[in-house]
């Protein structure tokens, strides 16, 4: 449905306009823009020479390399659960499925402390598995492996949130039709459904990647904060600024910060992309 | 009412399966069972630890600790700061909202994208910039150092960083909502002569309420559970600034496991009843929507 202005108040009132604008973009410059800058000028305060000794420190390089590597099974494993959670719960009714999509938002507003406790006290030496792992040799907390399940578990609902929705307002009609036309499981999995879905996918993937490089709190109650071993760069950001490293903290927190802005321009571009489509369609039906 | 809803329920419908009908559509046994495996491994035995330690101590004990004075305090802190932070930002989100939604300026995309930079911005670079910025010899801190007011390593800071991490709950929330609304009820309230600040208080507030709530408990459940933005601005004096999250890390470093997991249990019971009412005023903000 087209939408008019309304007179009332979209016409009228300059100056009250002016001011609310004012008014609100000094509050973002405050809280959101000098932040921001704060970062990168702090990060540079020593010179370009200065940054650069910073970034290529080898405790720097080896904590892009762990966060790399965290990242990276975190990201598999979200997209995996994301399309099999959304498949399960978006085309089908089962009991336990509101029990199930509310356990999902759980990551999300539990504190990551608290994340990262539970995971200390199920795999850590004292926890309920300890012994178990102990025993054949597995050590998760205090290592990579416990890193990696802390991110999985703080970053889990993002691609399942993206796609629940989406594939619910698709439909299942084509999905159904490839069946009844003899196709395999497989077949409409490749051929149907991934292609239906690979902007959502693509939009879930990035907001989880980009909390999961950036994850701290539950990453560092899991990590055993050895420097160089099991520092990902934000734990390392307070690793360095903890050691009066301001320079090396900035340089590290001005990466992530680039990443958080590259977060945000590719986000915007698939909203536009998301939003033009779906506008079309709901322009054709 | 979109599409979506008056479609019939896809695959097997809880009416299907009482008539017998099974969905036509494969993979429901291993879609589900990997996302039950996940789920166990992640979430479900996790809670279970926790909350199956919190249980060692016994309610007496659970009791004596939840009223020791550093708990207390702790908490009080936690639930203060994040409530007035959230209240600032559902004030200024909301202002933020209109602004993006009904006015036109030069860098209004821009802006709009820039919401969402706490939601990127990983905590501990947030934590030491804003440290940075509102410390006493700070761009923003030094501004106000002279007055003898101090923000960076005080209890303020705790409510500064939070309003940072809680603003674009609000915005995101209240956004979609406005851009929603017709303006017939506007324009109706206009022709019968009221002014913009009736037509407000009146028409719009009413209709954008449940999602002003929705964005302020959110913004509220973030800052009760954030972290890392916080420890770097705050003193974390126990008792005076210290927050709920850290005082359960510095229990887990003194190898208190029951006493963390206590607190911990708590925190996920006031994140479950948040996580609750946001739901349900997320579920009326949409019927508001479509309806």
């Amino acid at each position: 449905m087209a939408k008019r202005p309304a007179v009332g108040l979209r016409r009228q009132g300059g100056v009250a306009n002016v001011i609310m604008i004012v008014v609100a973009l000094v509050f973002m410059v405050l809280f959101l823009l000098l932040p921001l800058v704060t970062v990168f000028a702090q990060a540079f305060a020593s010179g370009l020479s200065g940054y650069i000794a910073s970034i290529t420190d080898p405790n720097t390089l080896s904590a892009i390399w762990l966060t790399l590597i965290v990242a990276a099974v975190a990201l598999v494993v979200n997209v995996v659960f994301g399309l099999a959670g959304s498949w399960a719960l978006a085309r089908f009714r089962f009991p336990g499925r509101l029990a199930i999509l509310t356990v999902l938002d759980l990551p999300f507003s539990v504190s990551p402390v608290v994340a990262g406790l539970m995971l200390v006290l199920l795999y850590g030496r004292q926890g309920w598995l300890g012994p178990w792992l102990e025993a054949h040799n597995l050590k998760i907390i205090f290592a990579l492996p416990g890193m990696i399940i802390a991110t999985i578990f703080v970053t889990l609902p993002f691609v399942a949130r993206e796609l629940i929705p989406l594939m619910e307002e698709q439909g299942a009609d084509e999905e159904e039709a490839a069946i009844l036309l003899g196709a395999s499981g497989w077949q409409m999995f490749w051929r149907i459904t991934i292609p239906k879905l690979r902007w959502g996918l693509l939009y879930g993937v990035l907001l989880s990647n980009a909390r999961a490089m950036g994850e701290f709190g539950a990453v560092s109650v899991v990590s055993g904060n050895i420097l160089g071993l099991t520092d990902t760069m934000s734990l390392d950001v307070k690793a360095l600024y903890d050691g009066y490293n301001i320079v090396g903290s900035f340089a590290v927190a001005s990466l992530l910060a680039s990443l958080a802005l590259v977060t945000l321009v590719a986000k915007t571009v698939l909203e536009r992309q998301f939003l033009t489509r779906s506008t079309k369609e709901e322009v054709s039906a | 009412m979109s599409l979506a809803d008056s479609r019939p329920a896809p695959a097997s419908s809880l009416w299907g399966r009482l008539r017998g009908q099974r969905s036509i559509l494969p993979g429901l046994g291993l879609s589900l069972g990997i996302t039950l495996f996940v789920l166990s491994l992640i979430v479900f035995l996790p809670t279970a630890a926790m909350v199956g330690d919190a249980a060692t101590l016994g309610v007496g004990g659970l009791v004596h600790l939840l009223a020791t004075p550093r708990v207390l305090g702790a908490f009080k802190v936690s639930l203060g700061c994040a409530a007035l932070a959230a209240l600032t930002s559902a004030i200024f989100g909301l202002l933020i909202a209109w602004v993006l939604v009904r006015t036109r300026f030069p860098g209004r995309r821009l802006a709009d994208a820039m919401v969402d930079l706490p939601f990127a911005l990983p905590t501990s670079v947030a934590g030491i910039a804003l440290s940075t910025l509102y410390a006493p010899n700070g761009w923003l801190g030094s501004l106000v150092a002279p007055y003898g007011i101090r923000i960076s390593f005080t209890v303020i800071g705790v409510y500064i960083a939070l309003t940072f991490v809680g603003l674009p709950f609000v915005v995101r929330s209240v956004q979609p909502v406005l851009q929603d609304m017709e303006a017939e009820q506007e324009e109706a309230a206009h022709m019968l002569g009221a002014g913009r600040l009736q037509i407000f208080s009146r028409v719009i507030f009413p209709a954008i309420l449940p999602s002003l709530t929705a964005g302020f408990a959110m913004a509220f459940a973030r800052g009760l559970g954030e972290y890392g933005s916080v420890i770097f601005i705050s003193s974390n004096r126990p008792g005076v600034s210290e927050i709920v999250p850290l005082l359960i890390v510095n229990q887990l470093e003194q190898f208190d496991f029951a006493g963390a997991a206590a607190i911990g249990t708590l925190m996920l019971i006031l994140s479950l009843a948040l996580l609750c009412g946001i739901m349900l005023l997320q579920r009326l903000v949409r019927s508001g929507r479509h309806g």
